[in-house]
């Protein structure tokens, strides 16, 4: 039987996911592993946003800071279990995203990068300044999900790290499973030919403003897991999470591994989540690391790591 | 009553007056083309029926109901579909796809469906996939259809646009210079499929310089020049009119007899 290439990247995906810890020199290896799997959840989002519909955010992370102090504040103040806190702070997310998107997403140009940067940058503020509810910039304790404890009730005994690495792991699989249905159905082509002609696209019937919104609101839902899942990982949450920084990170994620591509995006969140591990330089240097990085791959490879070697491997096949 | 009828329509672009007080009307199953020389206002013409620019003067109906300024897409639901002079290809999916997009209107549903590929979605996509395939095959590019648009030939995309538009099952069809840069073979097949689909019952507004293929083809003929309107009717008869000779076909002679001399 012959798979799809949807599903022969999932596949993939799910062995690389199952198998790398045959290699980790150290249970440290864990927890770098299950950022890298938080960090590729919100750029798959930003996959969604950017390789299909040709739309740019520079104001996710303000996402992914609701969804992360939803589990901070939620099971505090309404008493929510921290897992319904997350849902919580998905919904939140995906309306203030139609909110901010709906306005801006009928007018044509980069208002949307201009506007969500505000976004981001009034979410972190408000997350900073309003010390009485968020704890200000020291940041904010989170409670435990639990559910290690019932997984260990049940006979299956994980440490943190280990658990997080399976637990983030399986959500980048979901996450990626999501995007790639969406690809190949009948949104996702509308979305992929807004991109490649906006009034093509309206021409066939797309309403084109709508599917921005789609878009964006989708995209603002991983964001907003992702937060939720750095919150609950770290059982703590500082307004860091939806600082300007974070949001550029996102993107050159993206870019760097190639925007249009689920397993790109991967890369590309894996490549620089590691590197700052790796090379200290980068850790402190790491604005100027992430422009160094964005200009590169705009000159020698627009099209993203992954996608401009794939076609290497295939000019040399031909 | 007409499908589609256009009255007294203009557009200014800062001092140039495009197009001035054009009007005409279409019936189904009739091709009415638009010639004029380079400039004529044609494609401003097309581009004001199709909601892409808002008319500074004049109205739009379509089967009677005023559609002036509206946005395409909700022209696209009302049953009109174009192609354009300067190619708009969705460049990064495949020939197929570039086509089942043009089934948008049929095949969209709740994102939801789409998100987790419930049954229902890739019910949608499986019809929209068929209905593309038989169009690739009437347009000759069924071979084609898993290859990425961006890598076809000119001649090969335009042919792409058509089937696309023919994909939303157009009441009306406006095709902007559909044989432009096609060998003389593609012109005919062209020339076939237009004649074909008018005879399902579509109405067509052609821009078309191959003059033998507006001759032949054409209903009823509309003759713009500088943004006016200087001449319509049967093809002989415009093909008499002194008015089109000097404008249009005289300044065609001239242009082919300095490129043979
Ligand atoms: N968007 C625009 N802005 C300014 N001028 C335009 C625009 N579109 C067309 N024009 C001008 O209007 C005139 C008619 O152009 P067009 O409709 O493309 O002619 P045709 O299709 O008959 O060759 C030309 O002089 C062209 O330069
Ligand atoms: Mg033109």
């Amino acid at each position: 039987m012959k798979l799809s290439a949807k599903h022969s990247t999932l596949l993939l995906l799910a062995l690389i996911i199952a198998l790398a810890p045959i290699f980790f020199p150290s249970a440290y290896y864990f927890r770098i592993g299950s950022v890298v799997f938080v960090n590729a959840v919100a750029v798959v989002g930003i996959v969604i946003l950017t390789g299909y519909a040709g739309q740019i955010s520079l104001g996710h992370a303000g996402f992914s800071g609701i969804g992360g102090y939803a589990c901070a504040l939620a099971p505090v103040h309404l008493g929510l279990h921290p897992a319904l806190a997350a849902v919580l702070g998905a919904v939140v997310s995906g309306v203030m995203a139609y909110l901010v998107g709906r306005p801006i997403l009928r007018l044509k140009g980069y208002y949307l990068a201009v506007a969500s940067l505000g976004f981001g940058i009034l979410v972190s503020m408000v997350l900073a300044n309003e010390t009485a509810i968020t704890g200000g910039p020291d940041g904010i304790k989170v409670a435990d999900l639990g559910l290690r404890t019932l997984l260990a009730d049940a006979g299956v005994p994980l440490t943190n790290a280990q658990f997080w690495y399976a637990f983030s792991g399986i959500c980048l699989l979901i996450g990626s499973w999501l995007a790639l249905n969406l690809h190949d159905s009948p949104t996702g082509r509308a979305l992929r030919a807004l991109h490649g002609s906006e009034i093509a696209a309206r021409t066939v019937g797309v309403d084109v403003a709508r599917a921005k919104v789609t878009a964006f609101v989708i995209s603002a839902v991983y964001a907003s897991v992702a937060g939720s899942l750095i919150a609950l990982q770290n059982r703590m949450i500082t307004p860091d999470v939806a600082g300007y920084m974070h949001s550029i990170e996102m993107v050159t994620m993206a870019v760097l591994g190639g925007a249009g591509s689920v397993l790109g995006a991967i890369l590309g969140a894996t490549i620089l989540t590691l590197l700052p591990q790796a090379l200290t330089v980068f850790q402190q240097y790491e604005q100027i690391m992430l422009g160094l990085v964005m200009m590169l791959v705009m000159i020698f490879m627009r099209e993203g790591l992954l996608p401009s070697l794939t076609a290497l491997v295939r000019g040399r096949g031909e | 009553m007409s499908l589609l009828a256009v009255e007294g329509l203009g557009i200014r672009f800062g001092g140039l007056h495009a197009v001035k007080d054009v009007g005409f009307s279409l019936k189904a199953g009739e091709i009415v083309s638009v010639i004029g020389p380079n400039g004529a206002g044609k494609t401003t013409l097309f581009n004001m029926i199709s909601g892409v620019y808002t008319p500074g003067s004049g109205r739009v109906l379509l089967e009677g109901e005023d559609v002036t300024g509206l946005d395409p897409y909700l022209l696209a639901r009302r049953g009109l579909s174009r192609t354009f002079q300067n190619l708009q290809i969705f460049q990064a999916m495949t020939v197929l796809e570039n086509v089942m997009s043009g089934f948008h209107l049929r095949e969209r549903g709740p994102v939801l469906a789409d998100l987790f590929a419930l049954p229902g979605s890739r019910r949608r996509s499986r019809e929209a996939e068929e209905g593309a395939r038989r169009l690739l095959a009437r347009v000759g590019l069924e071979r084609a259809a898993e290859r990425e648009a961006g890598a076809l030939s000119y001649g090969a995309l335009k042919r792409l646009e058509i089937a696309r538009a023919l994909a939303l099952e157009p009441k009306i069809l406006l095709l902007d210079e559909p044989a432009a840069g096609c060998n003389a073979v593609e012109t005919e097949e062209i020339d076939h499929l237009i004649a074909e689909v008018a005879a399902e019952g579509t109405a067509i507004l052609l821009v078309e310089h191959d003059m033998k293929m507006v001759m032949r083809i054409s209903n009823h003929i509309v003759v713009l020049d500088h943004g006016e309107k200087i001449a319509e009717g049967d093809p002989a008869a415009v093909s008499r009119d002194p008015r089109v000779i000097e404008a249009y076909l005289g300044a065609q002679a001239q242009e082919s007899t300095h490129a043979h001399g």
